[in-house]
C-alpha cells in the first residue's frame, strides 16, 4: 500500500518535471533554421566542387596553365586550356571547365597546384536535373561572382 | 433584446466560437508544437501563418468525399455529425460571463454530460461503419477508455454538485465569487482534496476527448488514424472541429467548476455592459491558459499504452476520486468546522 502512494507521488512529480522542460523550451529560442531563406555558413575546410583564385589586382584567373591540376586528378575531370598573348608573361587561361560529375573532392589538383590558383569553393546548392548542370565552366563562374 | 433575435444570436455566435476555435486551435496547436520543439511552425502562409488554417479548410472541403467498399453508409455518413453536434450543443449552457449565456438550463451540468456521451458514440459508429479494421479496434479502445474514465469525471462532478448543491452552471460560477481563493480548486475548508479533484478531472477530460497522452482512438502510429482512417476531405474536418470543440467544452468545464468561471481573482466586478466584458475576459483567460496547458501536455507526453491508460483510470483515479466524495461528504455534513 505505501507504494502505491510513493509511486502514485513520484509519478505525478515526473509527470511536472517533465512539463516543466517542455515548458522551459517553449520560450528558448528557435534552432532551425529557415533553409531556403536563410544558408548555413559553410566551415573553412569545407570541399565543395574547386574554383578558380582571381588575381587580386586585374582580377583574372591566377593560373598560368602548366596543366598540373588536369595530370593530377585521378578522375580525369579537369580540362583546361591557354594561350600565349602579346605583351603578358607567360600563358593565359582561355578554357577551364570541371566535369563534377566524376569528382570525388580528393583535393590532388588543389595539392597539386604550385601557384594557388585553384580552391575549395563553398557551394553546396547544387542539385540539377540534367547531367549538363554538372560541367563547370570556371572561367564563366569566375567572371559571374566579380 | 427580444427572443428570438437573441437565439438567433446566440446559434451565431456559439457556431462561429466552435467553428474559429477549432480552426485556430489547430493554428496554436501547431505553432505551439513547434516552440516546444524549438521550430518555429507554420509561418508561410499569411502573417506568422495565421490564414493556414483557412488553408488547410479549404484543401479539406475541394476533397472528394467517397464511401469505402464495405462501409454502411447511414452510419458513415452519421458519424461525424453525432461528434460535432452535442459539442455545440453544449456550448448553449456554457456561462461565458454573467449574462452571457444562451439558456440559463437548471440542469445545465447534466445536459453537457449528456452530450458528451453522444461523443463517444459518433466515435464508435464511425469505427464500426467504416468496415475498417483499424477503425473498429480503434473504436473499441476508445469505448473502454471513455467507460473508464467517464466514471471517476461524473464521480468528481457529483462531489462539486454536493458542494454547490446546484447544477447550473452559473449558480456554481457565482459560489465562488469574492477573491481567487474562494474558487473551488483552492477551497481546502470543503475537501482537503480538491487540487487533487481538479487534476483528476482535468485528466479525464483529456481521455473524454480523447487527446494525447490518451489518444487511443487515433493512434497514427499504430492504427493508422483509428477510427478516421477511412474518412476523406470534411468527414475527417467535421471530426477533428468536433474534438477541438470537446477540448473546448472539457476545459470551459474545469474552469467553471474548479476555476471560479467568468470571476476575477480580485473581489471587483463591474456592473453593466462592462461586468460583462471584464466576466467574459476572465473566462476566456482562463479557458486559454488551460486550452494551452491541453496543448503543452501533448507534446511533452508520448501516449500510454492502452492497459496502463486502464489500469490509471481503475486504480488510481477511481479510487481517490470515491475517496474525495466520502472526505467531502463527511466534511461538509460531520465536520463543517474543518
Amino acid at each position: 500500500m505505501s507504494g502505491y502512494f510513493k509511486e502514485l507521488i513520484s509519478g505525478t512529480k515526473s509527470l511536472f518535471i517533465g512539463l516543466g522542460i517542455t515548458g522551459k523550451y517553449f520560450f528558448e529560442p528557435v534552432v532551425t533554421m529557415q533553409y531556403p531563406m536563410e544558408h548555413v555558413e559553410m566551415t573553412p575546410r569545407f570541399r565543395g566542387h574547386i574554383e578558380l583564385i582571381p588575381d587580386e589586382e586585374t582580377g583574372e584567373p591566377k593560373c598560368v596553365v602548366c596543366g598540373m591540376c588536369q595530370k593530377g586528378c585521378p578522375s580525369k575531370c579537369i580540362s583546361l586550356e591557354g594561350e600565349k598573348r602579346e605583351g603578358v608573361k607567360g600563358k593565359v587561361l582561355t578554357k577551364y571547365i570541371l566535369n563534377f560529375t566524376t569528382c570525388s573532392l580528393c583535393g590532388q589538383c588543389v595539392e597539386s597546384c604550385k601557384f594557388g590558383a585553384i580552391r575549395f569553393s563553398k557551394d553546396y546548392n547544387l542539385a540539377g536535373p540534367r547531367k549538363e548542370d554538372f560541367i563547370f565552366d570556371l572561367i564563366k563562374r569566375l567572371k559571374e561572382k566579380s | 433584446m427580444p427572443e428570438p433575435f437573441r437565439v438567433i444570436l446566440f446559434i451565431i455566435f456559439v457556431m462561429a466560437f466552435a467553428g474559429l476555435n477549432a480552426a485556430y486551435l489547430v493554428w496554436c496547436e501547431r505553432k505551439g508544437a513547434g516552440h516546444i520543439q524549438r521550430r518555429i511552425g507554420p509561418k508561410e502562409v499569411g502573417p506568422f501563418g495565421l490564414l493556414q488554417p483557412i488553408a488547410d479548410g479549404i484543401k479539406l472541403m475541394t476533397k472528394q468525399l467517397f464511401l469505402p467498399k464495405g462501409a454502411d453508409p447511414l452510419l458513415f455518413m452519421a458519424a461525424p455529425l453525432m461528434v460535432m453536434v452535442p459539442a455545440i450543443m453544449s456550448f448553449m449552457v456554457i456561462p461565458f460571463s454573467e449574462t452571457f449565456v444562451a439558456r440559463e438550463v437548471n440542469i445545465g451540468l447534466l445536459m453537457i454530460f449528456a452530450f458528451a456521451s453522444v461523443n463517444v458514440l459518433g466515435l464508435l459508429l464511425g469505427g464500426w461503419g467504416s468496415g475498417n479494421k483499424y477503425a473498429v479496434i480503434a473504436a473499441a479502445r476508445c469505448v473502454s477508455q471513455n467507460i473508464a474514465y467517464e466514471i471517476p469525471m461524473l464521480v468528481t462532478t457529483i462531489t462539486m454538485v454536493m458542494v454547490t448543491n446546484t447544477m447550473n452552471l452559473n449558480e456554481i460560477v457565482r459560489a465562488q465569487a469574492g477573491w481567487f481563493f474562494h474558487w473551488h480548486i483552492f477551497r481546502l475548508d470543503i475537501s482537503l482534496l480538491m487540487p487533487v479533484a481538479f487534476l483528476i478531472f482535468f485528466v479525464c477530460s483529456l481521455a473524454e476527448t480523447n487527446r494525447a497522452p490518451f489518444d487511443m482512438a487515433e493512434a497514427e502510429s499504430e492504427l493508422i488514424a483509428g477510427a478516421y482512417t477511412e474518412y476523406p476531405g470534411m468527414g475527417f474536418g467535421v471530426f477533428f472541429m468536433g474534438e477541438y470543440a470537446n477540448i473546448v467544452i472539457g476545459c470551459a468545464l474545469s474552469v467553471i467548476l474548479f476555476l471560479g468561471g467568468w470571476q476575477s481573482p480580485i473581489p471587483f466586478h463591474p456592473v453593466g455592459f462592462l461586468g460583462v466584458i471584464w466576466g467574459l475576459f476572465w473566462f476566456l483567460t482562463k479557458l486559454y491558459a488551460l486550452i494551452f496547458t491541453v496543448i503543452w501536455i501533448r507534446w511533452t507526453y508520448p501516449r500510454t499504452q492502452f492497459y496502463e491508460l486502464l489500469n490509471l483510470s481503475w486504480k488510481v483515479l477511481i479510487p481517490i476520486s470515491l475517496f474525495n466524495l466520502i472526505l467531502t461528504a463527511l466534511q461538509i455534513k460531520i465536520f463543517p468546522w474543518l
